[in-house]
Parts: C-alpha cells; sequence; structure tokens
C-alpha cells in the first residue's frame, strides 16, 4: 500500500529521518513506535506531502507520491491527523465535518450562482453524514458545539471522524491517545478496529501507550535516531535486544522484572 | 436654542460625511483584513491597487463619455464599475503569478512578504502615474445632489441646509450591497467556507483537501473587486489622485486593526470608528453649538479640536491606544 525508500529529512546539520525503509500493508493497523525525537513525525510529514524529503520515494500502490502537496494526497485517499488536534476553531463540530469531502458542487463559483439546488442536495446529505458519524463517535450531543470549545478528547474524535467523512484508504494517525483519557482511549481504539474492519481503512498508529499499541496493532515498527530498527508483533519488539537498548531500555526490563516478582 | 438646526448642522457636516468616509474605508479594509486572514500578510499595495481600479474606471468613464453613453442621474461610473474590477482582477492574479506565488511556495516569512508588497505597491503606484498621470481627475457627472442645501432649506424652512450628494448616497448603498454580498459569500458557500478554514487553520484545510491556490485564486477577485470599489467611490466622492490613494493607506490600515485583523466585521466597525474619529475631531463645531449653547456661552472660536491637516494623526492615535489595551483588535483579529 505505501512502500517508504531510504528517506532522508535533514533540518540544516540534524538528520530527523535517516534512511527509513519500510512497507505499510494494505487493510492492516501498523503501529511505529519509539523514543521522543525518533523521527516518527517528521517521516509523517514527508509520507503526507507536509514536507519535501531531502532525498527518498514514498509509494502509494504503483504511483510515487513523493512531495505531492497534502490536498491531492487528501484526493488520493490518504489522510492524516495531528499530535495536537487541529480544527477549525470558529466553526461547529458539524461545519467542521462537512468542510471535509472536497470536490463539491459548491466549490465552483458558477454553481454557487447557478446551481443552488443541487448545492443544496449535496448539503443535505452531507449533513446527514456528519450526523450519522458524529454519532458513531458518541459526540451527536456536542454538534452545534463551536469546534475549538469542546474538550482536547473530543477534538480527537473529531479528527477521527473527519476521516470517515471521505473513503478514505490510508490513514496516518499521529498520537491519538496523547492527552485522552484512558475511557476514551479504549473508545477510540474499538473506532479503529471498527473502521479497519467495516470499512477496510489502513492506519498507521504512532502512539507512545503500549497497552493501546497491543491492543490494536500488528506489525508494529520502532524507528529510533531517523532509522527503522526492527518491524514485528509488539512481543516480537519487546524482546528485540536493538529496541529494548534504545527505547525501551531499562524501563521495560524493569516493568518485566517487576512483573515477573509480582 | 436650536435643536432642530444643530442636527441638521451636525447630519449635514458630521454624520452624512462621516457615514460615506467609513464605508470607504470599510471597504478598503475588508480587502486588508482578507489578504491578512488567508494570505497571512498585511498588503501594503492595497492603496494601489484601489487606485488602478479606479483609474480603469476613469479611462472606461471617459470612454463612455465620450461615446455619449450615460447612466442618467447616476454617475456613468457605475456602468464603468464592472470593467473596471476585471481588469484589476488580471492585474493581481497577474501580480500573484510573477510575485507572491514564488514567496508562497518558499514558504516566506509574512515579514518578507509584506516588503515585497511594498515594492508590488511601488510599482503599481508608477504604473497607475504613467497610465493616467499624477493630477487630479474628474469624472463624476450625473445629478450633483440627491438633496440639495437650498431644496432642504426652501422645503423645511429651516436656518441650515442638509445636502446629500449624489456620490454619498450611491457610497453606502453600493457598500452596504458589497458588503452583504461577501458575508453571504462567506457564510453560505463552500468556497466561502473554505476560505474561513484556510483562514481558521491553514494545516487542517490542506489535509482535508482544500486546495490552496484555488482559495488564495479567490481572495484575490474577491479583494481586487472590493478595492476597485472602494477606489471608485472615494474617486466620486472626493475627486481620483493618484497618490491620495497611497495616503489612504494609512486609514485603511488602522482600520482593519482597529477592528482586529482577519475579522471582517471588525473591518467594518473599525472603518465607521475611524472615519467618524477623524470627521468629529477635525471638525469646527461652532456652527452646532451655536444652536445648543445659551446664548451667554456661545463660542468665540472655531472649536475645532484638530486641523483637517492633522487627520491621518487620530487614526494613528486611536490604533495606537487600540494596540496598546487590545492587541488583537476591538474583534477579536489576530495578533498582529
Amino acid at each position: 500500500m505505501i512502500v517508504v525508500e531510504d528517506v532522508h529529512k535533514h533540518f540544516g546539520g540534524f538528520h530527523a529521518v535517516d534512511g527509513a525503509s519500510l512497507e505499510i500493508q494494505k487493510g492492516s493497523i501498523t503501529g511505529l513506535i519509539g523514543p521522543n525525537g525518533a523521527g516518527k513525525t517528521t517521516l509523517f510529514n514527508v509520507i503526507a506531502g507536509v514536507l519535501p524529503p531531502t532525498s527518498g520515494r514514498v509509494f502509494m500502490g504503483d504511483e510515487d507520491i513523493t512531495g505531492l502537496p497534502p490536498h491531492e494526497l487528501f484526493h488520493k485517499g490518504l489522510l492524516r491527523t495531528f499530535q495536537i488536534a487541529h480544527e477549525f476553531s470558529s466553526m461547529s463540530c458539524r461545519e467542521n465535518l462537512m468542510m471535509v469531502p472536497g470536490a463539491q458542487s459548491g466549490e465552483s463559483l458558477w454553481n454557487t450562482w447557478f446551481g443552488r439546488k443541487r448545492i443544496a442536495d449535496e448539503e443535505r446529505a452531507l449533513k446527514a453524514k456528519a450526523d450519522e458519524v458524529l454519532e458513531f463517535l458518541t459526540i451527536e450531543h456536542l454538534a452545534d458545539h463551536k469546534a475549538g470549545q469542546v474538550s482536547g478528547g473530543q477534538k480527537k474524535l473529531l479528527e477521527l471522524g473527519r476521516t470517515m467523512m471521505v473513503d478514505a484508504k490510508i490513514v496516518f494517525l499521529d498520537e491519538v491517545g496523547a492527552g485522552v483519557n484512558r475511557t476514551l482511549l479504549m473508545t477510540i481504539a474499538d473506532t479503529i478496529l471498527r473502521l479497519n474492519k467495516e470499512r477496510g481503512y489502513t492506519f498507521v498508529v504512532i502512539e507512545h501507550d503500549m497497552d493501546f499499541i497491543g491492543k490494536i496493532c500488528d506489525p508494529v515498527i520502532c524507528m529510533a535516531e531517523g532509522k527503522v530498527l526492527a518491524e514485528g508483533t509488539l512481543d516480537e519488539i519487546k524482546a528485540n535486544d536493538h529496541v529494548i537498548e534504545a527505547y525501551l531500555g531499562t524501563g521495560l526490563k524493569n516493568k518485566d522484572k517487576l512483573e515477573a516478582g509480582a | 436654542m436650536d435643536f432642530l438646526n444643530a442636527l441638521v448642522a451636525l447630519s449635514n457636516f458630521v454624520l452624512v460625511p462621516a457615514i460615506a468616509y467609513g464605508s470607504q474605508l470599510a471597504l478598503g479594509a475588508l480587502g486588508v483584513t482578507l489578504i491578512y486572514g488567508i494570505l497571512r500578510f498585511s498588503n501594503f499595495a492595497h492603496g494601489d491597487t484601489m487606485a488602478f481600479g479606479a483609474m480603469i474606471a476613469v479611462l472606461v468613464t471617459w470612454g463612455l463619455q465620450a461615446a455619449g453613453v450615460s447612466f442618467g442621474p447616476l454617475p456613468t461610473a457605475l456602468l464603468a464599475l464592472p470593467f473596471a474590477i476585471l481588469g484589476c482582477i488580471v492585474l493581481v492574479l497577474i501580480t500573484d503569478r510573477l510575485v507572491y506565488r514564488f514567496y508562497r511556495e518558499q514558504k516566506a516569512k509574512p515579514v518578507i512578504l509584506v516588503i515585497v508588497s511594498m515594492g508590488v505597491m511601488f510599482i503599481m503606484n508608477g504604473l497607475v502615474r504613467f497610465i493616467i498621470g499624477p493630477d487630479d481627475q474628474r469624472f463624476s457627472d450625473g445629478a450633483r445632489f440627491i438633496v440639495s442645501a437650498r431644496d432642504f432649506k426652501a422645503m423645511t424652512g429651516l436656518r441650515e441646509g442638509l445636502a446629500i450628494k449624489t456620490s454619498q448616497g450611491i457610497t453606502v448603498i453600493v457598500a452596504v450591497v458589497a458588503v452583504a454580498l461577501l458575508f453571504w459569500f462567506l457564510n453560505k458557500t463552500r468556497t466561502g467556507k473554505s476560505m474561513r478554514a484556510y483562514s481558521d487553520n491553514e494545516d487542517l484545510a490542506l489535509l482535508s483537501g482544500i486546495n490552496p491556490e484555488r482559495v488564495v485564486m479567490i481572495t484575490w477577485i474577491i479583494v481586487a473587486a472590493l478595492a476597485t470599489t472602494a477606489g471608485v467611490l472615494y474617486g466620486l466622492d472626493k475627486s481620483f489622485k493618484p497618490f491620495v490613494y497611497f495616503q489612504l493607506l494609512l486609514p485603511i490600515f488602522a482600520s482593519a486593526i482597529v477592528g482586529g485583523l482577519g475579522n471582517p466585521i471588525g473591518a467594518i466597525a473599525g472603518g465607521f470608528i475611524i472615519a467618524f474619529s477623524e470627521v468629529t475631531i477635525t471638525y469646527a463645531w461652532k456652527k452646532v453649538l451655536t444652536y445648543v449653547a445659551p446664548e451667554s456661552l456661545e463660542p468665540s472660536g472655531l472649536v475645532q479640536f484638530l486641523s483637517t491637516d492633522y487627520k491621518f494623526a487620530v487614526s494613528f492615535v486611536i490604533l495606537l491606544i487600540v494596540l496598546l489595551f487590545k492587541p488583537t483588535g476591538l474583534f477579536k483579529g489576530k495578533a498582529v
């Protein structure tokens, strides 16, 4: 589905991504873990077209998508969410969702004036869809609230909802769990699993919460210092010496010891 | 004590001119605020964009007058307005293509874009003076007054006359129509919503599939239309002189910033705040006070707080006060 070939991204002398190669299988939920500063988000930004890579290629299927701008990738079905939830703060949650699907009749200036009925029909269908999504996410009571005023966790759900407004093929989630309480985190996990099963979305998830990763991700890719360190199931990753050294480190060993001790 | 005459004098010298001037500033400030909201820089070339649009209107008006076309009691310039808007759109789109797009692709900082817009300003300024010359040009025709002072006096029997110039009436009507259209567009149409979304959160807008080049293009089109309209209305009301539009830049920016940069409602409110302060502070109040004050207290001086030479200083004092106490402007725009 997505193939990343030897991508480098340098900021001056700093090599944020330093020769990362990986492959994401269609229909999978791939976890991307690694210590802070491992280059995960930068790699996301390169894949999603926010930053051009210094060198290397990104393919979607057979197509070379290296350096395409985000809005074109969106139309190819590649979506992402942000580490810190983004929203159109002055619009209601429903309007936020209705913003998403591109290429509507109302986009054309001609139709703005002369195709009123078609636009009205589309808007109605969109509104119904947005309400459906809000219900799916269990935040239908927030439909008319300004998106800037809902809680951080609800914004994260809204981000997820945005991917449901179009038929996304692959969704990159950047720390969906950050700043979200455990209960809501599990709701998000369930939503991701359902979207994966029912709609066939492929997911790539950056997350630090290992329970969350363990619950939904297979395979898991571990990055450190801009490179891909290991790939496999979470258990394999946890058992990998390089990974333990680079990231999970003594913390996990201690945790294992603690668990063994208990 | 003659309250009615005082009121008429007040309307004639303060209210009516300030409303017309405020409408012109509001239209200008709307253009500045839209550019700031969407393209994220202060467009110093805005005054000269207005001058360019107005210049085309002047030229087309002369052409129409020579061809014997007139618009009855209304100024012929109104017929020329659509052509002027088209011409101005072409100019700003070419400028965007040749100049601003390059810096956008570099992801240049707003400060750089501001300086770039200054360069554009000087070029446009030169272009306008090259084509039409630096002098005053008259292009208004049709009936000069909706209500003339003499008719008003004859009608009401009051000592004071109230004159409403055709250009003032047209200014207010056209401004109301333009603002209504703009707000309908921004709030009700899909493209307008895309513009608001892009202004609100650029990253998210891009990742929601909104094409930034399209949003930018439509913004320029709207800005060119607003700038030309403002420029033509100002030219009809006063007269057309290229350098005046450059000076107009100052109160326009003051309006946009006082209202809150990036906020269209703020731009309108700011326009009227600046216009009313300028007019009230530079008006000689003697006449009005003579009617209201008891005879013994009648002012002997002009009661003019500042000479009209200082009217731009008024905008700046207001600007400074607002920036000191409310840096995002009265209507919560983006911080400057």
